[in-house]
């Protein structure tokens, strides 16, 4: 006898928690203000290409605006002093902790992730950011050894859309501990929980000028790297921006840290506990549909067990549930924009034409909205574009391999070197291969786990510098 | 009158550890500190510096996967040799830049070794770090060499701005291709020597000599050099260079407060590894 | 791929390994699906029907026994819409008792055999305990395995232990029971559960509920794991039974959602699923009637066993 398909009713996260208003301001010197370009752009939910609310395309004048008075604020900031500079810090993590849930839900409407991972990962792990670097504000004179620390000055961080809220910690937090004031440009597509990040900031009675939120499109990006006045960059998104922003700021010293691109490999041994390097996989894939940076796009499988992996993995596809991001039940959500389910579509044809095998799991699209099926191929070579080019979507690319040192060799012939796993259950293995993968993070038995005291950052053209920990200080002070 | 005629030293590239003119069989005179003739220099072309970073990747592996104790052995020995030849170098710091404080510039050189010698087997230690992570995982975080490091030395401080550089930069591990002082070149090649009769193992460090801006933007562009020192890039350059070192992402790294253990991290990665703790 | 099971030696080469933070993190996230409406109501009257009601107490008698075994097979004795539960589990001396009070219904008699809880004692003497719990009537048997032989490193040992067990189960079902609060990791509870089906279990079955821990979401998650692999291996598909502990029908909906993302709906049947409880059928109930009335019940509306 068997049972019927069991289908989970809709377990819908209710959006009442979210009061959005029509129209933002630009978040400066203490005050949601209007921008001098007096120009708006939509943002939407991408799960329903919804109009969420308008906000503002800052102009250079805006950001002139952001800049100088995040000038401003560092004088109060600096008179505040480091331990208040840290109780504000945890002041701003009791908030966001506060407001958790609907953090979650603006995160999930505006970026289109399932609320399960904005619940449980973006919101938790933004707030815990807040609270570890709080208590290195007073503390900066033990950090670095025999070293007098000050702050940079003015920064001017610029973040993905991948997890909005999160880079914004990631980036503030950090920053705000070592004495720095900030001017901050979320995604294009994603701005609203950076705005609401300000209403906390407001909250908390941050001093003004401390934290400046411009929203807009590139050109306001550009813009705030290239102002004069700005002492440090940091930038969180792809390669071929981030060597731009390097080229615009060759020969003026400002400080700069890039967080770039990745096309990780995923290495699985013969001897895997193959159930747990099966979720890693699916996790290092697909959670947020793919768009992470250190994403394990690449799996790489001992020749022995490649078969087996496999026929696991297309099962365990079939139970993952795409659909409404604010369901409770949805592991993969929306695509973040219809730009990048173009470039998503496009490499998949690539990859279909360049002789790979496809398999997508047989589910049903929403009609409205942009999404893309968890998808392998297998029967990757090397020389693929899928197997080179960072796709930025729910696109894993098999390969198999057969020895140690050809598995290493494969992981390590990319430009880019973010982060890498591997699963064996043998541990001189595990220490031989972490010594040879040229990736900032690498993950063993695990994947895709991310915490404030772990510091993350890439090698080669993956950028430099490095963000969470002790050593995600650095890029903020100033030694002597 | 029969004095005797000196024998004159001709300064040759030290590349993947050999003395070799520039293949471009080209050279350029030198001047002293007064302004007459010194000697002339190889002057290196593109292809003797495309042909030290082979020579540096070829090495760079074992290098780095030297241990730690090891290399500090290797850094030492350098400061042996240069004490033991410490009257030469002094007599070529004084004929490239003149006599005065070029015995304080040799010895602070060869203390400079010693210093980073000690910092080998430190580093982790100081600049590391066991993450307390919130979860039921190990997570650790080491620094490990860069790769291949290309320096751009001072033009001033010819032997001693030059070892505080290559020095941390050998400290975290790393294979150096460094284009010398153009105006003051012989201290380094006369360096080269010390390296050359020490236990530095071949194309772990390629001196050039020659016109900076000829080699630098080589340097700068080159995708298989990892980091740029920039401490000798001339300020009205330094906008190119630097753009030219983003065509592969290369760190930049400016000299900070000398002798510590963040001239060495400066040339180093952060690498963190997570693994779960079950049973 | 079919093969031979009737040998140890299917287990090593089934093998693998478990990671402990990684079946845990999984098991988390599994417990994180939400049930609404429909879907929870179907997914309780389903937990209803792998019920296996249990009492397993020595001031157990026929006068109580006979009491359960009203409430398996009319658990809501108004609502008629309320299915029987899959199962009465019972020492073996009340096994008459039971059959007799369940005779004529679909109920089926299961009872605990092999010196349960601990199952030490020789191995004719449990074999003999299974027999004649068979003979009086039992379809069903959960004998319990040598923790102490496994633990030993003794697969063998246990293996053939597991065989005489089915041997004298006859033509009733056999639930091995591995007891996992004693096996000390998730390895040594998936090379258990292989053991256990490369000998010849129908079921096999998380814990006696004497010891604590019992059953866990992460030790059902490893032993669906290895039922699969043991499936895909020799094309024999063995039930699971959690058991211990299991109080809420929250708790009860959690073991459904992962026997369904893990073994998928071909295990969830009785034939194949099985909970084993007590306390937990009266907030079933509860839950059914909330879910259908949208409004809150008191326990005193449902009957005491």
């Amino acid at each position: 006898m068997t049972s019927p398909v069991w289908d989970y009713a809709p377990a819908p996260e209710s959006s009442d928690v979210v009061s959005l208003r029509d129209t933002y301001g630009l978040y400066i010197g203490g005050r949601f203000v209007e921008p001098a370009s007096g120009s708006y752009f939509k943002t939407i939910n991408p799960a329903t290409e919804e109009v969420l609310a308008a906000v503002p395309e800052a102009s250079t004048e805006d950001v002139d605006a952001g800049v100088v008075a995040a000038q401003e604020g560092l004088e109060r900031w600096t008179s505040a002093g480091a331990p208040a500079r840290g109780k504000y810090l945890f002041r701003i993590a009791r908030i966001m902790q506060e407001r958790s849930r609907e953090l979650a839900v603006l995160e999930t409407m505006n970026g289109g992730k399932p609320i399960r991972e904005s619940r449980d990962v973006d919101i938790p792990l933004a707030a815990a950011h807040f609270f570890y670097y709080a208590g290195w504000a007073d503390k900066l004179e033990y950090a670095f050894a025999a070293r007098r620390v000050e702050p940079v000055g003015v920064c001017a961080q610029i973040i993905p859309w991948n997890f909005p809220l999160l880079m914004l910690a990631w980036k503030i937090a950090p920053a705000l501990a070592a004495g720095n004031t900030v001017v901050l440009k979320p995604a294009e597509t994603t701005p609203l929980t950076a705005l609401l990040f300000a209403e906390i900031c407001e909250q908390a009675a941050l001093p003004a000028g401390v934290v400046n939120i411009v929203t807009g499109g590139p050109e306001t990006g550009t813009a705030l790297v290239a102002h004069p006045r700005v002492d440090k960059v940091a930038f969180t998104g792809s390669t071929e921006v981030g060597k731009g922003i390097q080229r615009a700021l060759a020969g003026t010293g400002t400080r700069l840290t890039l967080e770039l691109g990745g096309k990780a490999a995923n290495i699985v041994f013969e001897d895997a506990s193959l159930d747990q390097a099966i979720e890693g996989v699916v996790n290092g894939i697909f959670f947020n549909q793919g768009h992470v940076c250190c994403a394990g796009s690449r799996l790489l499988v001992q020749e022995p067990v490649a078969e087996r992996l496999l026929s696991k993995l297309k099962r365990r596809l079939e139970t993952l549930r795409l659909g409404d991001p604010l369901d409770k039940n949805t592991d993969i959500g929306a695509i973040n924009s219809r730009a990048q389910l173009e470039r998503i579509q496009n490499l998949v044809g690539i990859g279909v034409e360049e002789g790979a095998e496809l398999y997508q799991v047989d589910c049903e699209l929403p009609a409205r909205g942009f999404w893309f099926p968890p998808t392998v191929f297998t029967g990757v070579s090397q020389s693929h574009r899928i197997a080179r080019e960072e796709i930025f979507g729910p696109v894993l690319s098999v390969m198999s391999f057969r020895t140690e040192s050809e598995a290493v060799a494969r992981a390590n012939n990319t430009p880019y070197g973010l982060s890498a796993g591997v699963w064996t259950e043998k541990g001189s293995r595990i220490l031989w291969m972490a010594d040879r993968l040229r990736a900032g993070v690498v993950w063993a038995n695990t994947f895709n786990r991310f915490d404030p005291a772990s510091p993350f950052g890439g090698y080669k053209e993956s950028g430099f510098g490095r963000e969470g920990g002790r050593h995600g200080l650095e890029p903020y002070v100033r030694l002597s | 009158m029969d004095t005797r005629l000196e024998v004159n030293k001709t300064y040759k590239l030290y590349v993947g550890g050999r003395f070799s003119r520039s293949e471009s069989g080209r050279s350029y005179a030198v001047s002293g500190p007064t302004g007459g003739f010194l000697a002339n220099a190889a002057r290196a072309s593109r292809k003797d510096l495309r042909d030290a970073v082979v020579a540096a990747r070829k090495v760079a592996g074992s290098w780095a996967g030297l241990s730690a104790y090891n290399r500090g052995q290797v850094l030492y020995r350098v400061a042996e040799m240069m004490e033991a030849r410490r009257d030469e170098l002094i007599d070529e710091v004084s004929a490239a830049e003149g006599g005065e404080g070029a015995s304080q510039q040799v010895e602070e050189a060869v203390d400079c070794w010693v210093y980073y010698a000690g910092w080998t087997d430190k580093i982790s230690q100081v600049t590391g770090a066991l993450n307390p992570v919130a979860g039921p995982y190990f997570n650790l975080t080491a620094p490990e060499p860069i790769g291949i490091i290309g320096i751009v030395a001072p033009e001033t401080g010819s032997l001693l701005g030059l070892v505080e550089r290559l020095a941390p930069a050998l400290c975290g591990g790393n294979a150096v291709v460094l284009a010398c002082s153009q105006a003051h070149p012989h201290p380094a090649i006369a360096l080269a020597e010390c390296l050359h009769t020490s236990d530095v193992p071949a194309g772990v460090v390629n001196l050039l000599t020659g016109f900076k801006d000829e080699l630098v933007p080589v340097l700068a562009s080159h995708g298989d050099v990892d980091a740029l020192d920039v401490s000798g890039v001339a300020p009205d350059t330094a906008a190119d260079v630097e753009a030219a070192a983003a065509s592969n992402v290369k760190r930049i790294v400016r000299p900070g407060p000398r002798l510590g253990p963040y001239e060495v991290t400066a040339f180093m990665e952060m690498k963190t590894v997570w693994h779960p703790k079950g049973a | 791929m079919t093969a031979s099971t009737n040998d140890v030696e299917v287990v090593h080469r089934i093998g693998g390994s478990v990671d402990e933070v990684g079946a845990e993190a999984r098991a988390a996230m599994l417990a994180s699906r939400s049930l609404k409406a429909e879907a929870k109501l179907w997914g309780l009257d389903l937990a209803v029907r792998c019920c296996d009601l249990t009492t397993l107490e020595g001031a157990d008698s026929p006068a109580s026994v006979r009491q359960l075994a009203s409430k398996a097979m009319r658990p809501a004795p108004l609502d008629h819409s309320i299915p029987h539960v899959a199962a009465l589990c019972i020492y073996p001396r009340l096994v008459p008792a039971a059959v007799e009070a369940l005779k004529g219904s679909a109920v089926a008699v299961a009872s605990v055999a092999t010196a349960f809880p601990s199952g030490q004692s020789a191995l004719e003497l449990r074999v003999a305990e299974i027999e004649r719990a068979h003979a009086e009537g039992a379809s069903e048997i959960d004998s319990v395995i040598s923790r102490g032989a496994l633990l030993a490193g003794d697969d063998t040992g246990v293996y053939e232990e597991v065989v005489a067990a089915k041997k004298a189960c006859g033509d009733a079902h056999l639930k091995v029971i591995l007891e996992t609060g004693e096996l000390g990791s998730y390895d040594r509870v998936r090379r258990a559960s292989l053991i256990a089906m490369a000998a010849g279990a129908d079921f096999i079955k998380t814990s006696t509920g004497k010891i604590a821990p019992a059953a866990t979401l992460p030790v059902a998650l490893v032993m669906a794991e290895a039922i699969r692999d043991f499936a895909d291996f020799s094309g024999r598909r063995v039930g699971l039974k959690v058991a211990g502990g299991i109080r809420s029908a929250k708790d009860a909906l959690r073991y459904l959602v992962l026997v369904h993302e893990t073994l998928g709906t071909e295990w969830l049947t009785p034939e194949r699923f099985r909970i084993g409880a007590s306390s937990l059928l009266n907030d079933l109930l509860m839950q059914m009637d909330k879910q259908r009335s949208k409004t809150y019940s008191d326990s005193d509306r449902y009957t005491v066993a």
